[in-house]
């Protein structure tokens, strides 16, 4: 019988934090706006099918940045939850304050339980009636919500790209331009301007009767970026 | 812990993108399925009952009408009740049937539908939905057994066909693709009828909406469990149309405007 070494709680946690760290600085960054008529969230992703944006409920959004089977197995049990509760109770009743609690509990658990913790950090976004009732709710790989104001980055470089949006960032902007300024400042954080190809965008609609998530790609995107 | 928990599953266990299949392991109890098993006892209970509604083809996609009784017995227990209803974006649901069981059924096969959207980042074909709705139907037979029968319409616009397509189902789950039309419920015969006669290929919304409130007026003049034009009350059926730009409800006043305009016409039956 061999004996473990004795490694300090502080030290196991360090370890796991730097490790979750690693991973997701690999991945490229996600940004999330508040905008007038809606949440405009904005990510650098080559691929047009695999989504690191995606519809939750009627008004919530789900983002993530990471590794991808780990946030899409957290995507799918978001879904899973908002439907449950809102089959269960009513369509009101589901609300991204929840349910970001609910993600938190669970990569919480992964961290401190799991062999490893979860690469991934993720954005739960809620766009209201009035924009000063919008929730933007970044959770991070070992279960800590943080809840935003106007805009939030996720991913490796997230400080560095939030401070160029810091300075060019207006409460009230629209959408569209809310659009054109995520997609430049991830391209000058890059060194090259992204074509719509690179990107993939989707918006929350304040105004949208029901369901208010919509993606904009192709020509949309285009003619949004040539503007 | 007072939030719901993330629900997790082993592996074998996951339940893909079925919302039924995600009740099943871990929703509220599913009290259809315990209505009792086949042979069971005919509900002795006057159960509210929905009664005329109608699907038709046409050359942009299909309409949707029903009337607005509900009956339980001899007496009318809603005046104003809603058969039609949406199920996603290209497809609509009409229900005839015991009114509980039905509007359980509706709002799970919305929620399914949209569920697996979600999950699986892309729709369902409508043949899709259509099987989807029949299973439903199909779990809830032990119930029809009893009494507590549903049979929906689901029509709706097949987008890769570009064409709109009707389906009806009967208790046990069976789910019959018509070629243009039908209707259900305790006037289903006589709208059926009157449709039958009117109905010809390529006809236009406009036409096509107002052979469905004729139909419906003409079931109301024969059966009493289906809902007439209520001009005091301004009461009338509720009508979708669901075409490649999606699902429409019609909006009251236009209905109103537009049955109004039909009162007199030949459903009157010359005194009969």
């Amino acid at each position: 019988m061999t004996m473990p070494f004795y490694v300090s709680p502080e030290q196991v946690m360090k370890d796991r934090a730097d490790y979750a760290r690693k991973g997701i600085a690999r991945g490229r960054s996600l940004i999330a706006l508040e905008a007038a008529d809606g949440i405009v969230i904005v990510a650098e992703n080559p691929s047009r099918t695999l989504y690191k944006i995606s519809e939750v409920y009627d008004r919530i959004a789900f983002a993530g940045v990471g590794k991808y089977n780990e946030f899409e197995l957290l995507r799918i049990a978001g879904v899973r939850n908002a439907d449950l509760k809102g089959y269960s109770y009513s369509r009101e009743d589901v609300n991204a304050r929840s349910l970001a609690n609910a993600y938190a509990q669970t990569l919480g658990q992964v961290f401190t339980h799991e062999m490893k913790p979860y690469e991934v950090e993720i954005l739960v976004a809620q766009v209201g009636v009035r924009p000063e009732d919008d929730e933007l709710f970044h959770i991070l790989y070992d279960g800590t919500v943080m809840d935003e104001e106007g805009h939030t980055v996720l991913g490796g470089e997230a400080e560095r790209i939030a401070d160029m949006i810091e300075a060019r960032y207006q409460p009230g902007l629209t959408a569209t331009d809310a659009i054109k300024l995520g997609a430049s400042v991830l391209g000058e954080s890059d060194g090259a301007p992204l074509s719509p190809g690179q990107l993939e965008v989707a918006v929350l609609e304040r105004g949208a009767p029901a369901r208010a998530f919509r993606r904009i790609k192709g020509d949309e995107l285009g003619r949004i970026l040539a503007a | 812990m007072t939030e719901r928990p993330l629900p997790e599953f082993g592996p074998g266990l996951d339940p893909g993108p079925s919302f039924v299949e995600l009740l099943r392991r871990v929703g509220p109890a599913d009290n259809t399925a315990g209505a009792g098993g086949a042979g069971g006892q005919a509900s002795p209970l006057e159960l509210m009952h929905g009664t005329t509604v109608v699907a038709i083809r046409y050359a942009d996609g299909v309409v949707l009408a029903g009337d607005r009784r509900a009956t339980s017995g001899t007496t009318i227990a809603n005046r104003r009740i809603e058969k039609v209803f949406r199920a996603d974006r290209y497809s609509g649901v009409a229900i005839a049937g015991v009114a509980g069981p039905a509007s359980e059924m509706v709002r799970l096969f919305q929620v399914q539908l949209e569920h697996y959207e979600k999950i699986e980042g892309e729709t369902l074909s409508l043949e899709g939905k259509a099987n989807q709705l029949a299973q439903m139907v199909r779990a809830n037979f032990p119930a029809a057994l009893q009494g507590l029968i549903v049979v929906p319409l689901f029509a709706g616009f097949d987008e890769r066909r570009a064409h709109g397509r009707v389906f009806s189902f009967d208790a046990t789950g069976g789910k019959y693709e018509e070629a243009d039309f039908q209707a259900n419920g305790s006037g289903g015969v006589h709208a059926r009828n009157w449709i039958k006669a009117q109905w010809r290929e390529g006809m236009s919304a406009d036409e096509t909406i107002d052979l469905a409130v004729r139909a419906l007026f003409a079931a109301a003049d024969e059966d009493v469990a289906t809902g007439g034009p209520d001009l005091i009350r301004r009461i009338f059926p509720t009508i979708a149309v669901v075409t490649a730009d999606g699902y429409r409800s019609l909006p009251e006043d236009e209905v109103e405007r537009r049955a109004t305009a039909l009162l007199g016409g030949r459903e009157e039956g010359a005194g009969q």
